[in-house]
C-alpha cells in the first residue's frame, strides 16, 4: 500500500487491492480533489473508468466508515513515470447516481463517462457532452443495470417511416 | 410548371430529411456551428490543454466562422475506410477538417451484460469476440483477472505457451493492420501480402486450437490443449517466413516516396496529449514514451525474454507504422525464444478447483466424471472481491475489471478496451488536416470496432 | 434459312438462361463488414482463397453498384436501420448472405443489443453457419447462392414480396411503428 499524496483531502479511507498499489474510497465530495491530488502526484493516465451496479450483492468488502450505495464508479489511474497503479472507488448514490466529472483533469475520460452514463445512468456533473454513446439515442433504460433484463428485444426502428 | 418543380424540391427535401432521420443519432452526432459554443468548438485543443493548465488560444477556435462557410459530412458507419462500423462526422472548410466527432456503438454487442450470465469457464468464449484481430490477448486479459481473484498458480509451460500464442497473435494482428493500412493508401498489393502471411499463423492456430479466430484457447488455469506434435517446426517456419517478408514490406513501403508523403508528418500527437487522452499502445510509443506493459509491468514470463520496446519520435503516422512494423520483428524474437526455452510439464494448473480431470480418468472414475460435469455446467466459484489486471494487447493496454460475489458467474465484467480510449485521439489528430488524410489517421489508430463497442 | 453465309459456329439458348448465367458469374458483393466475420470475408477475398475465381473479387463500396450483400457479423439495434438503408439503396436484382451465427440468429449474444437474426430486417437467401464461418464455408454459401440464381426466377423483384403501397402524400409507404419494450421494472 502506498501512502496518499500530500495534497489529498483528509479522511479518505484506503485499503489493499489485488494487482494494484492502493484502493481509495473517497466520498463523492472528496472525489475530485483526491483524483486531482493523485494526478499532481504523477499519475498521468486515467486508464479506466467504469460503473458498477451492486444491486443484489450485499457482501462486498469496504473499509470502515464507507457507506455502501447501489452504484459505484471505479477509476483506475496509472503512473507511467513511477510504474504504479491506483484505484479510486467512489460511492455514487442509489436513486440518482451522480458524481463529478473528471473531464477537466483527464480529458480521456470523456468517452468512458459517457459509457457509464449510457449503460448505468450515472450522471457526471461538469461533463461537456453527456449523451448516450453505445446505445441508440432514443433507447429507453440503462441496460447494464442489474434490474434490466438480459433478454432479447424486438428490433427497434426509428420512428421516422422511410421509403421502403 | 414552376409549381411542379417546387413541389418536387419539397418532396426531395422531405425525403432526404426522412432518410437522415432514420439513421441519425441526434445529439450523439456533431452539432452545427451556430448552435455550438466556443468551448465546444475548441474542445479537441482545449481539453488537452486544460490538464496542463494552459488556457485556450482563441485563434485555434476560429469562432467567427459561420455555417455557410463550412460543411458537415458524414463518414460511415458503412464506409470502406473506417475499418468496420465507425462513423465520423467531419466539419470541413473546403478540404480542411475543423472538427471531428466519432459516433460509435454500431457494433454494441452487450458483451459485458452477457458476461454476467456466463460462468467463468465460458467467459473466455465471450471476451474473445471483442477484439477479433487478437482474440488470444482478450482471453489472456480476462483469464489473468480471473486467476488473480482465484489466486491460482500457473505451471511454467502454460505461461510460455500463452506467451508464444499471444506474440503470434500480435504478429497476425499487425499484419492485418499493415494490409488494411496499405489498402487505405491505395497499395492493394500490400493488402494481399498481409493476408497471405496471416494465413500462415492462422493455420497454426487452427492446428492448435481448432479454430482460426475466436480461439477460446486460453482458459482460467492454463490453456485448453497442449501444442500439437511438431509445433517447433511449424513455428520456426512461420518466424523465418515472416521475418523475411517484413524486409520485403520495408522495401515496398518504407522507402517509397508516395507512401512516405502520405504518412510523414501527418497527424502528429505529442506524448502529453496522448497520455491526457488515455491513449496507450503503439500510438503512445510512437510519441517516444517507452511504455510497454510487457516490459514495464511484466506479466507471464516477459521479464525472462529478450526484446526491445520500439519507440518513435514525432508521433506521426509514419512513426506509428514503423513502430508496428518493428514490433512484428520483436515478436518474432520472442517467439523464437519461446521455441528454444519451452519448458515441459503440464499445460494447465492441476488445481482440481478450476481444471477438469484428464480424459483417461473420466473413463475410469465416477467422481472424475461428476467433477467434470459440475465444472462445465455450474462452473467454479470465485472468492468475493474485485480486481483490475492489464496486459499489452497489440493496440494498447487491455484491462479487465472483475467483480465477484462469490458465485460461479462474474458479478460485473468490464473490459478496458484500448481502441475505445485510442479513438478519442481522432478529433485532435484530424484537426487542421486534409480530409484525404482522415483515412490514414483512422487506419493508423487501428481501431477494432468490436472492442470499441463491446 | 439464311444461315448459309454464316462462317462461324453459334449456340442457341434461352434468354432466361443467359441472364441467369451472366448474373451468376459476376456477383458483385457490397462491402458490409461488421465484426469478426468481416475479417474472414476479407481473408476469403485475399490471396489464399481468392474469390476472383468466381468473378466476385470486386467488392463494391457503393451499394448502388452491388448486387450481393454479405452481412458479415453481428447486427446491433443501432446498426439495423443503417443496414436496411444500405439494402434499400441496392439495385434489383439483389441477394443477401447472412454470414455467421450472429447475423443468422443472434448466435451466442442473446441479449438486448443484438438483432436476433438479420432476417428480421432484410430478406436472406443463404445462411452461412459458423463462428466465424471459415472462408471455405463462405465459399460454399456463395456456391449455394449461385445455384439459387441459376435455377431462380429472372424477373421477380426481391426487395419484398409486395411493393409497398403509396400513402396519401404519394411517397411514403405506411410501415408499422416499431413496438418498444421499456425497461423492466
Ligand atoms: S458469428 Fe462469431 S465470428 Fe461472426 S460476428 Fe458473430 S461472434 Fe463474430
Amino acid at each position: 500500500m502506498i501512502p496518499l499524496p500530500p495534497t489529498a483531502p483528509p479522511g479518505v479511507a484506503c485499503a489493499d487491492a489485488l494487482a494494484c498499489d492502493v484502493a481509495c474510497f473517497p466520498t463523492s465530495g472528496a472525489y475530485l480533489d483526491l483524483v486531482r491530488a493523485w494526478r499532481d502526484d504523477g499519475f498521468e493516465i486515467c486508464v479506466d473508468l467504469c460503473g458498477v451496479d451492486y444491486l443484489g450483492h450485499p457482501g462486498r468488502v469496504l473499509p470502515e466508515g464507507v457507506v455502501a450505495t447501489r452504484f459505484e464508479v471505479v477509476v483506475n489511474l496509472l503512473s507511467v513515470s513511477s510504474r504504479r497503479r491506483v484505484r479510486v472507488r467512489v460511492q455514487a448514490g442509489d436513486r440518482e447516481p451522480r458524481v463529478h466529472s473528471l473531464f477537466d483533469l483527464y480529458p480521456g475520460t470523456e468517452a468512458m463517462e459517457r459509457e457509464a452514463f449510457d449503460l448505468f445512468g450515472i450522471l457526471f456533473d461538469g461533463h461537456p457532452d453527456l449523451t448516450r454513446i453505445l446505445m441508440p439515442e432514443d433507447w429507453e433504460g440503462h441496460p447494464l443495470r442489474k434490474d434490466y433484463a438480459v433478454g432479447r428485444v424486438p428490433v427497434q426502428f426509428k420512428e421516422a417511416p422511410g421509403p421502403r | 410548371m414552376s409549381d411542379v418543380t417546387h413541389e418536387t424540391t419539397v418532396r426531395v427535401a422531405e425525403r432526404v430529411e426522412r432518410l437522415t432521420a432514420e439513421t441519425s443519432e441526434g445529439p450523439q452526432g456533431l452539432r452545427e456551428r451556430r448552435s455550438t459554443g466556443p468551448d465546444e468548438l475548441g474542445r479537441e485543443v482545449g481539453a488537452v490543454l486544460r490538464g496542463t493548465g494552459i488556457t485556450l488560444d482563441p485563434r485555434d477556435v476560429d469562432v467567427e466562422r459561420h455555417d455557410d462557410e463550412t460543411m458537415i459530412i458524414n463518414m460511415g458507419p458503412a464506409h470502406p475506410a473506417t475499418h468496420g462500423v465507425l462513423r465520423l462526422m467531419l466539419e470541413l472548410d473546403g478540404e480542411y477538417v475543423l472538427r471531428t466527432k466519432p459516433v460509435i456503438g454500431y457494433l454494441h454487442t452487450g458483451m459485458e451484460k452477457t458476461g454476467e450470465t456466463l460462468s467463468y469457464v465460458q467467459g473466455a468464449t465471450n471476451v474473445t469476440r471483442m477484439d477479433y484481430l487478437s482474440p488470444i490477448s482478450n482471453e489472456l486479459g480476462y483469464c489473468t483477472a480471473v486467476e488473480t481473484l482465484l489466486g491460482v498458480e500457473l505451471p511454467e509451460r502454460a505461461i510460455w505457451i500463452r506467451m508464444m500464442m499471444a506474440e503470434l497473435n500480435r504478429m497476425a494482428s499487425h499484419l492485418v493492420w499493415m494490409a488494411t493500412n496499405g489498402m487505405d493508401l491505395g497499395s492493394t498489393s500490400m493488402m494481399i501480402y498481409g493476408f497471405r502471411e496471416r494465413e500462415l499463423i492462422l493455420a497454426f492456430f487452427e492446428k492448435t486450437t481448432g479454430l482460426r479466430m475466436n480461439n477460446n484457447y486460453v482458459r482460467p488455469g492454463g490453456v485448453a490443449a497442449d501444442l500439437p506434435d511438431g509445433w517447433e517446426d511449424d513455428v520456426t517456419v512461420i518466424c523465418d517466413t515472416i521475418l523475411e517478408r517484413t524486409d520485403e514490406y520495408d522495401e515496398l513501403l518504407t522507402g517509397q516516396p508516395i507512401f512516405r508523403g502520405r504518412m510523414e508528418g501527418v497527424a502528429p500527437i505529442s506524448a502529453e496529449e496522448a497520455m491526457a487522452l488515455g491513449v496507450t499502445g503503439p500510438i503512445l510509443r510512437s510519441t517516444g514514451v517507452a511504455w510497454d506493459l510487457r516490459r514495464t509491468m511484466p506479466y507471464l514470463a516477459y521479464d525472462q525474454v529478450d526484446f526491445d520496446v520500439i519507440v518513435g519520435t514525432y508521433g506521426d503516422n509514419f512513426d506509428r507504422f514503423a513502430v508496428r512494423l518493428n514490433e512484428i520483428r520483436e515478436s518474432v524474437r520472442i517467439v523464437r525464444q519461446c521455441v528454444e526455452r519451452m519448458p515441459g510439464g503440464d499445460y494447465r494448473a492441476q488445481d482440481a478447483k478450476v481444471t477438469p480431470p484428464p480424459r483417461a480418468r473420466i473413463d475410469e472414475s465416477m467422481e472424475a466424471l461428476i467433477h467434470h460435469f459440475k465444472l462445465f455446467t455450474e462452473g467454479f466459484q470465485v472468492p468475493v472481491g474485485e480486481a483490475y489486471t492489464a496486459i499489452e494487447s497489440p493496440r494498447g493496454e487491455l484491462g479487465c475489471y472483475l467483480v465477484s460475489d462469490g458465485g460461479p458467474h462474474p458479478f460485473r465484467m468490464h473490459v478496458r478496451a484500448p481502441s475505445f480510449a485510442n479513438l478519442q485521439a481522432v478529433p485532435l489528430m484530424m484537426r487542421g488536416g486534409m480530409v484525404s488524410d482522415a483515412i490514414t489517421v483512422i487506419s493508423s489508430i487501428d481501431p477494432i470496432l468490436g472492442e470499441v463497442d463491446r | 434459312m439464311a444461315l448459309e453465309d454464316l462462317h462461324h459456329n453459334f449456340l442457341t439458348g434461352r434468354l432466361e438462361d443467359m441472364v441467369r448465367w451472366a448474373r451468376r458469374a459476376s456477383v458483385w458483393p457490397a462491402t458490409f463488414g461488421l465484426a469478426c466475420c468481416a475479417i474472414e470475408m476479407m481473408a476469403a477475398g485475399a490471396a489464399d482463397y481468392d474469390l476472383a475465381r468466381y468473378g466476385m473479387e470486386v467488392f463494391r463500396n457503393s451499394p448502388r453498384q452491388a448486387d450481393l450483400m454479405i452481412v458479415a457479423g453481428r447486427v446491433s439495434q443501432k446498426m439495423a436501420p443503417v443496414l436496411r438503408q444500405v439494402y434499400d439503396q441496392m439495385m434489383e436484382p439483389k441477394w443477401v448472405i447472412s454470414m455467421g451465427v450472429c447475423a443468422s440468429s443472434g448466435g451466442m449474444f442473446n441479449n438486448y443489443a443484438i438483432v436476433q437474426g438479420v432476417d428480421q430486417v432484410v430478406p436472406v437467401d443463404v445462411y452461412a453457419p459458423g463462428c466465424p464461418p471459415s472462408p471455405e464455408t463462405l465459399m460454399h454459401a456463395i456456391f449455394t447462392l449461385h445455384e439459387k440464381i441459376r435455377t431462380g426466377e429472372v424477373l421477380q423483384r426481391r426487395g419484398g414480396a409486395t411493393p409497398p403501397a403509396a400513402s396519401s402524400d404519394g411517397w411514403t409507404p405506411v410501415v408499422p411503428v416499431a413496438v418498444r419494450l421499456g425497461t423492466p421494472t
